[in-house]
């Protein structure tokens, strides 16, 4: 599948892409607010299958995983970025989003056509003819992604009473 | 090869005798502390469609900060949901109201060294100043500890700050960790552990150590960490938790650190960190001048007692510049009711701060005292990221309590260390 790509910068923060002003609200009304102090126009135009691409540190900030929440909701199913707080990481995988490291990440435009391969490491971008490689995922986490995250994952677990 | 002290805690709940920095490991959990945002209304969805129950309810503490005392329909729903849950879940440690979880944690006595501790909260590296392993998870993770009672980790290296020398009047652990946000980065810790130690540390009162791990979060680490010595114990000790064996707990002379920190804590002076990062700090002079509508003393950075007492050493005698809104939101009802005892809370609010309730409050936006569009606040809270505090065009300065009390006399940015010096005139 393609994906077009919306491009931000370094230390994307929790409070932008999930804001506190509207925590305690519903988290359909939370995903409109997404992203909106660094552009008010993503949580409307963005489309099902897009990618994220951030600089470093990526989802720094608080531990509310509403921040990767309003991104699925929103139809976000991939994220790129040269670099993700820990915290933020841990939440994207819980919730089957996948989260790939790419020292490349920069190269990628806003707009650019791209293709993501995770099992094998590898972004195409189709716009710029390019192809960058990404760290993989962690093994140990790769069932539980596949899976579709850590909930799905508990749900096989207590099935198998383990 | 020795080992740091986060390894040795991580092998303990990993049932390991040895753990080394990337491997991915399994972790028992000591305690898990999760409050009324990140906690119940986010846990239970997920329990109920597990079916499954709390694995051990003794080792829950749940603490509602973020939306207190509700103000509409939506925090009410989220606080009974929170109450209603606590009990059906048989959950002992329930702390209502009573301040923010980091420091309601240790006040309450939960935390003992050599714990392995997961928190709902990204401050959650609070708990390292009592020589836990303590770091923060969002919600579906914490919902997995719920059911299983342990977590996964990759075990994270050490990264040492050694701190030496003794800090200068006005001068606290809110500016160590202003000028270490500048001089790594907020990336700059890569998910790995940050220790404090050198003979500054060795000095500092719990609370201001509590300061310097709650802002590892803002370097970027997984976990802070302070070795505990007797001043930890003679904290806990006092908060009616137990301390064990206590000495027992340190890394080996012998063990690896990622890297080693320098800071000649004498040399420091107050800093203020600009809008929108806390790594865009610098001392206290590059931003003097800058005019202010509001200051804002509160949250678990910012709002403890030797915080209240910073405040209240520069505004002792003084008054709240006019036209300016000094806040104060206590971290905790124990803060607020030793503040009143000692005679601090009398000198703060005569100078003019506007007392709030114990509580996240505006740090994060949830709570009274958030920001009109382009309105300035200096505060002594955490973070200054686009928007956190209220309206996206608002703008936080981050500072000491001593500078945000300094500031709110003048009416703009300025070093609190003038106002020590001259006493009151």
């Amino acid at each position: 599948m393609t994906s077009r790509a919306w491009v931000f910068g370094d230390d994307i923060d929790t409070d932008v892409l999930a804001p506190g002003l509207y925590m305690k609200g519903p988290i359909e009304v939370l995903a409109t607010h997404c992203l909106e102090a660094v552009d008010p126009n993503f949580a409307a135009a963005v489309k099902l299958g897009d990618v994220v691409i951030g600089g470093e540190n990526f989802g720094i900030g608080s531990s509310r995983e509403q921040a990767v929440q309003v991104l699925q909701i929103l139809g976000i199913r991939t994220l790129i970025a040269k670099s993700f707080a820990g915290i933020f990481y841990r939440n994207a995988l819980n919730f089957g989003v996948t989260a790939l490291t790419c020292a490349e990440a920069e190269k990628i435009c806003a707009g650019d056509e791209i293709t993501v391969d995770a099992p094998n490491g590898t972004i195409t971008n189709l716009t710029k003819n390019e192809t960058y490689s990404c760290d993989p995922l962690p093994e140990q986490l790769m069932e539980m992604v596949a899976l579709g995250g850590m909930v799905p994952y508990l749900e096989q677990r207590l099935r198998k009473g383990i | 090869m020795g080992q740091t002290l986060a390894e040795k805690i991580i092998a303990k709940a990993a049932g390991r005798g040895h753990v080394s920095p990337g491997e991915f490991v399994t972790c028992a959990v000591d305690l898990a502390m999760m409050h009324d945002s990140g906690g119940p209304r986010r846990v239970k969805p997920v329990l109920d469609r597990l079916g499954a129950k709390v694995w051990d309810p003794g080792k829950v503490v749940v603490i509602s900060d973020h939306f207190v005392p509700a103000v509409d329909a939506m925090s009410a729903a989220i606080l009974d949901l929170t109450r209603k849950w606590v009990a059906e879940n048989n959950i002992q440690n329930f702390h209502d109201m009573q301040g923010i979880c980091h420091v309601v944690l240790p006040e309450r006595g939960h935390l003992s060294p050599g714990m392995f501790v997961v928190g709902g909260d990204s401050h959650s590296p609070t708990g390292g100043a009592f020589g836990c392993f303590m770091f923060g998870v969002g919600a579906t993770d914490m919902a997995g500890v719920l059911v299983t009672g342990e977590t996964w980790i990759k075990v994270p290296g050490t990264i040492r700050i050694n701190i030496d020398g003794q800090l200068a009047p006005g001068v606290s652990s809110k500016d160590i960790m202003l000028h270490l946000c500048a001089r790594i980065g907020m990336g700059g810790a890569g998910y790995q552990v940050v220790e404090f130690c050198g003979s500054a540390i060795e000095g500092l009162p719990m609370i201001e150590r509590m300061t310097l791990c709650n802002m590892s979060a803002e370097l970027g680490a997984q976990a802070g960490l302070i070795a505990a010595d007797k001043t930890t114990a003679a904290y806990i000790t006092a908060a009616g938790g137990n301390v064990g064996d206590y000495e027992s707990w340190q890394g080996d002379r012998d063990a690896n650190y990622l890297d080693t920190h320098l800071v000649e804590a004498s040399s420091l002076a107050p800093h203020v960190a600009a809008p929108h990062s806390p790594a865009n700090s610098a001392p206290v002079g590059e931003h003097s001048g800058v005019v202010i509508q509001q200051a804002y003393i509160g949250a678990c950075t910012g709002a403890k007692l030797e915080d209240l007492h910073m405040a209240a050493a520069v505004l002792n005698g003084r008054k709240v510049a006019s036209g300016i809104r000094l806040l104060l939101a206590p971290a905790s009802t124990k803060t607020t009711a030793a503040a009143v005892v000692d005679g601090t809370m009398a000198i703060l609010t005569e100078a003019g701060a506007i007392l709030l309730p114990s509580g996240c409050g505006a740090c994060a936006g949830y709570g009274a005292g958030i920001l009109a569009e382009e309105e300035v606040c200096i505060s002594s809270t955490a973070r200054n990221f686009k928007g956190r505090m209220g309206a996206a065009s608002s703008k936080v300065y981050l500072a000491s309590p001593y500078t945000v009390a300094a500031s709110a006399v003048a009416g703009h940015i300025t070093d609190p260390r003038e106002f020590l010096q001259k006493g009151v005139s």
